[in-house]
This record gives C-alpha cells, structure tokens and sequence, in this order.
C-alpha cells in the first residue's frame, strides 16, 4: 500500500495556522485602514444642485461665513443660508445666469434648494456650533480650508476619536477669539502663544465636556 | 505554499487598488460601517433636525413658520419703536428707542455686524464702494451725503428690516437690537468722515496720527 500522503504533509498544520495568523493580520490592518471615518468620510464631496464656490465667494469677494451661516455664532445649528442670501447679490450680479437657476425658483416659489448634506453627526451623538466657535474653536478646525474650496468636501474623520483628543487637550488647538472666521490665520500654538492659550482656558473655564453624557445626552 | 501566499498577496492589492487611499474625493454617499439595518433607529432617530426633511408636513420641512395671527410666548413685539422704527404719531423714530443704552460695546458691536452684512456693499468706510460694485451693485448709495445724514433713525431700521428696492431685507440676519447697532456704527461712519483735527482730543492719538 503506498503512502497516501507525501512527508511533507507533516508540516501541513503548523503552516495553515501561521497562514491563519497572516490572514488575521492582514483583515485587522485592512479593518483599521479602511472601516473608520477616516477611509468612510474624508473626502465625500457630493455634486451639489448649484455649483457654488466657497473659494470665490469667501477670498475673491471676501465674504465672512457668519454673512450666509448667520445662526453659527448663535445656535447649536449652523445653517445653510436661505436663497435670499443669494438674492441679496445675485438679483443683481449674474441675474440671469443658468447656473443659479435652482437658487432664483427657490426664491420665487418659496421652495428649499435642495442642498446635499457633507457633515452629519448621527442623531446620538450631540454638537454644538455656537460654543466652540465663540470659546476660540475655528471652522478649520473641523471643516478644514473651506476657504480655498470650490466644492465643499469632507476633510476630517469627525469621529468619536476626533472630537476626544481635542477635548482632551484643547490647548493646542484654541485660536485668538478675532481670528476664528479667518482660516489662513495660525492658532495660538503655532503661533508660539501656547501660554495665551493656557491662560485663556483658565481664565475663561473653558472645560470641553470628556464624559460620556456631555456628547450622548 | 508559495503560491497560496503569492495568490495572497495578489488578492490584496488588487482590493487595494479598488478601495484606493485614504482621502480620495469621491461623490456616493459614504458607506457606513454600522448599517441602519443593523443597528435601527440610532443613526437616524425619529425626530426632526433644523433644516431637515420631514415626510409628514405636506411642503417636506422640518422647520415650521409659526401660524399666520400668533404669537409664541414671550415673543410679542408690542414696542412699535423697538420693532418698527416708528414712534407714537406713527412717524419714524429719530434717535435711539429707550431701552437701548448706546454704548462703547454697542457701537463695537454694531461694526462688527456692519463688517460681516453691510461692507460687501456699502463697504468699510460707508462711501458705497464695496467689492460687489466691481461686480454690478451699482445702485449702493454713500452714506455719506446729507439725506441720509439727516435720514431718521426708524427709517434707516425699517430699510434694513424690509429692505428698499435692489437692496433685500436683513431681518433674518439681524436680530431687532442688532440692527439698532449698526445704525448707531453707521452713525459713527458718518461722524468721522466729518472729523476735522481739531475734534481729536486724546493726546497719545493725536500723536499718532502726527496732530500738532
Ligand atoms: C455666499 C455664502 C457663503 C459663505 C460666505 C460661506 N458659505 Fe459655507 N456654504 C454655503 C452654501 C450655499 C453651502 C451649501 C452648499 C455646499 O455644500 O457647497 C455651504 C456649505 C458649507 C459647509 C458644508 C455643510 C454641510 O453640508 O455639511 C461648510 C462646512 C461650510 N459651508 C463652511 C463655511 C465656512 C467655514 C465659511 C467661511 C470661510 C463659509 N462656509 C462661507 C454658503 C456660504
Ligand atoms: C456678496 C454678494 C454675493 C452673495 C451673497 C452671493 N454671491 Fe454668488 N457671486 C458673487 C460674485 C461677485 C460672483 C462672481 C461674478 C463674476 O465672476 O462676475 C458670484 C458668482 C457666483 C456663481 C457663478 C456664476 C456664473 O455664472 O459664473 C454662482 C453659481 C454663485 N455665485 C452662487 C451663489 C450662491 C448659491 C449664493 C448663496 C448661497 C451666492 N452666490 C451668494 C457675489 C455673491
Ligand atoms: C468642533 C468642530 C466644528 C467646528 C469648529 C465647526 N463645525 Fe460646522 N459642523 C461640525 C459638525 C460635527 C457638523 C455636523 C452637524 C450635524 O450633523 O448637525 C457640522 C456641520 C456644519 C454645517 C452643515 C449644517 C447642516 O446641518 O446642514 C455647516 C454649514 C457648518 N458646519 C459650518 C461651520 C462654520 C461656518 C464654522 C465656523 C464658524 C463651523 N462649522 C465650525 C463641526 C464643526
Ligand atoms: C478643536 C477642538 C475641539 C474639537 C475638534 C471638538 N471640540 Fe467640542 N469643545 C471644544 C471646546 C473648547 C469646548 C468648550 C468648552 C467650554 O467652553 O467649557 C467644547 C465643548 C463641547 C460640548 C459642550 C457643549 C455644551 O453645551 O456644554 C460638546 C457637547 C462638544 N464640545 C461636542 C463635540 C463633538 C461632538 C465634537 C466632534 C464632532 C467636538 N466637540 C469636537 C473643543 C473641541
Ligand atoms: C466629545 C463628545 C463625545 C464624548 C465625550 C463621547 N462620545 Fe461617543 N460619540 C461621539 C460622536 C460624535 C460619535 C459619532 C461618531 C461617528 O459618527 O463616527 C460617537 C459615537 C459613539 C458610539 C458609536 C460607535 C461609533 O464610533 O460610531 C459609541 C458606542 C459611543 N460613542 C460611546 C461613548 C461612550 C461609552 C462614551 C464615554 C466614555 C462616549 N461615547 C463619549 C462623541 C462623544
Ligand atoms: C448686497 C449689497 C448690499 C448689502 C449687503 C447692504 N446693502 Fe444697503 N443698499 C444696497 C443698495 C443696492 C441700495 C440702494 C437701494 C435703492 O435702490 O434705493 C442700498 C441702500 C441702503 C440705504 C439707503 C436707503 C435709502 O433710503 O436710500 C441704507 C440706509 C442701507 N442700504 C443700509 C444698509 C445696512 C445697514 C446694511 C447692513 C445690514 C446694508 N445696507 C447692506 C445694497 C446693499
């Protein structure tokens, strides 16, 4: 009767376990990579139904935020301005131009423009834009340079992680109150005013909430 | 052995080159990593966000505009010179209404609303130049003129509560006190594009701006 398996066979599971372990290696590594907001999020820049360009509006016409997100300084929520806001200019400027065609029958009828929402925090988790922005958080901070943006895309992971390690040490990460709105400006860190920035923590209270009931309320 | 560890290899950058890096712009909506078939009614609960989409109200919004004819509670404006601009015989108001105290930190910020709503226009000095005239605002007046030097104050606030020809309302931006600041910056535009030497009285700008 001949063999019915070679001697090499011997070895056989020793190598499927170390090949086990390989393949284990490699899915947690692809895991890590590819299912956090990081690989899900950053990048997302949805086609919007009027090709705005906050790069043309914020550096070549040099508008503020707060003049079409009126309510981020005041509200948790920040909007995204109604078609008047564009009609305060663009009834004037390029009335007619077919690319704003959805923004001038939004104003006419009354009806939304219908926007494609970037960022969006799941409905149990809590935010709040009015009080990062007026306790020295910029919009780079979380949006990134949407200044020199010609589509709106999603820069930061905005995950659970994200928004710990800033509350966790938020010092490196303050700007100066004046320089919120400007997102070419440095924070006080990089502007070598770490000390500033510790005293305007201590000064002002600033405790960024680190339990779990001040985000999952 | 070789070969399973090759085809290995294989396999995975192949599945790299699909996913791609980290950052790629890309345009579908972003997959998630706990799907609401999973896990339902955490991601999207059912209760309505600002500037949401609702299914149940007939124009699809979420937000509601109150009721023709109502109030909310503590929301009725029964100053008519704190809301209208318009004093007791119906005429507009000249000044400023009572309850507002006119201070240092309400004229600050008063400009630092008129930079952010008015100076695209108007601009920063309030002589109408504003970057938009480069692009066809032609219209935007200066304020510096004696009409609206000597223009009421209430009239000024019902211009900007319901705007005036080519120039629309900035009610929606602007809260009622708001509004009664800018025109008190306004004011100050005004005044100092009137100054003359003589009406700079502390000593260190004098010095500054090379006063004798
Ligand atoms: C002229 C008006 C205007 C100005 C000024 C403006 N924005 Fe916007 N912004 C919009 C509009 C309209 C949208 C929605 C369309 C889009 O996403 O492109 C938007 C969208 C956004 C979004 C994405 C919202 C989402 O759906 O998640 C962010 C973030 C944002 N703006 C930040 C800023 C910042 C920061 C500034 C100041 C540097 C700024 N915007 C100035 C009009 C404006
Ligand atoms: C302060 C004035 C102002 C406001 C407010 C404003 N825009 Fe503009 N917009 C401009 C100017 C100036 C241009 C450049 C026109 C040019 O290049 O001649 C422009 C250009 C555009 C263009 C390109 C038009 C074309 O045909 O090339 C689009 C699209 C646009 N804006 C959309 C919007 C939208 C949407 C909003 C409202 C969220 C908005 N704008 C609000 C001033 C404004
Ligand atoms: C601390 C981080 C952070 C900062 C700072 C921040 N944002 Fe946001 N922003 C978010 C998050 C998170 C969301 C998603 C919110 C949600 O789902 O309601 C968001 C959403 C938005 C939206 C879309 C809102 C909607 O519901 O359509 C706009 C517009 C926006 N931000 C503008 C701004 C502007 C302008 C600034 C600066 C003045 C700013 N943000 C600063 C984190 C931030
Ligand atoms: C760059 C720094 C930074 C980032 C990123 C950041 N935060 Fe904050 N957060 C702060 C600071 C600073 C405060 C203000 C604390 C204070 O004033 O006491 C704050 C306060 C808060 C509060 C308390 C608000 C209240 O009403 O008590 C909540 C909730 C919050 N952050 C949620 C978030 C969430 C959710 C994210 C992620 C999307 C996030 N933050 C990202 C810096 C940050
Ligand atoms: C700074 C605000 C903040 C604090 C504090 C916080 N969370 Fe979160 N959490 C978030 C945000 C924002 C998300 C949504 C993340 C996303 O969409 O990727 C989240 C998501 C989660 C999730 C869903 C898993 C996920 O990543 O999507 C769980 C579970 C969770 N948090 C548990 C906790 C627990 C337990 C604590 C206390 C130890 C806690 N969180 C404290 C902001 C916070
Ligand atoms: C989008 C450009 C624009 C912006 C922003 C703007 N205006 Fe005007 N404004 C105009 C134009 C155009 C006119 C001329 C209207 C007309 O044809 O009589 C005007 C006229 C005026 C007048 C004179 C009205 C009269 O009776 O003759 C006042 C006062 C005024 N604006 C105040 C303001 C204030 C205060 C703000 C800031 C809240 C502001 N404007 C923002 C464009 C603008």
């Amino acid at each position: 009767m001949s063999k019915l398996f070679p001697k090499s066979a011997n070895k056989l599971p020793l190598q499927i376990l170390i090949y086990l372990g390989v393949l284990a290696g490699i899915a947690t590594a692809g895991a890590t990579y590819y299912l956090t907001p990081k690989y899900t999020r950053v990048g997302y820049a949805p086609v919007q139904p009027v090709p705005f360009s906050h790069a043309q509006h914020v550096q070549e016409v040099g508008l503020d935020c707060r003049y079409c997100h009126s309510s981020v300084d005041k509200s948790g929520h920040s909007n995204v301005p109604t078609a008047q806001t564009c009609m305060n200019c663009h009834n004037v400027i390029k009335p007619t131009s077919p690319l704003l065609a959805p923004v001038r029958e939004s104003f006419e009828k009354n009806t939304p423009v219908p926007w494609v929402w970037v960022h969006r925090t799941p409905d149990f988790a809590y935010f709040n834009h009015a009080i990062h922005v007026n306790r020295g958080v910029s919009c780079v901070e979380c949006h990134g340079k949407v200044n020199e943006m010609d589509t709106v895309a999603h820069t930061q992971p905005l995950s659970m992680a994200f928004c710990i390690e800033c509350h966790r040490n938020p010092e490196m990460r303050l700007r100066d109150p004046k320089d919120i709105f400007n997102l070419d400006s440095k924070n006080l860190a990089d502007q070598g005013r770490a000390e500033d920035a510790r005293k305007y923590i201590h000064d002002w209270k600033v405790m960024p909430p680190q339990s779990c009931s001040g985000c999952h309320r | 052995m070789r070969n399973v560890y090759l085809i290995t290899l294989f396999v995975c950058v192949a599945l790299a080159s699909i996913f791609g890096l980290r950052g790629t712009t890309f345009t579908r909506p972003p997959m998630d990593v706990f799907p609401e078939w999973a896990f339902p009614g955490m991601k999207y609960q059912p209760k309505l966000r600002p500037q949401g989409a609702s299914t149940f109200f007939a124009d699809g919004r979420a937000d509601r505009v109150p009721p023709a004819h109502t109030v909310a509670r503590g929301m009725l404006r029964d100053d008519d010179q704190l809301y209208l601009g318009k004093d007791d015989a119906g005429g507009w108001v000249k000044g400023f209404p009572a309850k507002l105290s006119v201070d240092r930190a309400f004229i600050e910020h008063g400009r630092e609303r008129y930079t952010i709503y008015c100076a695209p226009c108007h601009s920063e000095l309030g002589d109408g130049n504003g970057i938009t005239k480069r692009y066809g605002m032609g219209a935007t007046p200066t304020y510096h003129d004696d009409r609206l030097r000597n223009m009421a104050e209430g009239e000024i606030y019902n211009t900007i509560t319901n705007g005036k020809n080519t120039m629309l309302s900035y009610a929606d931006k602007l809260a009622p006190d708001e509004r009664w600041a800018v025109i008190a910056y306004m004011r100050a535009l005004q005044r100092a594009h009137q100054g003359k030497p003589a009406d700079v009285s502390d000593p260190a700008a004098r010095q500054t701006l090379g006063i004798q």
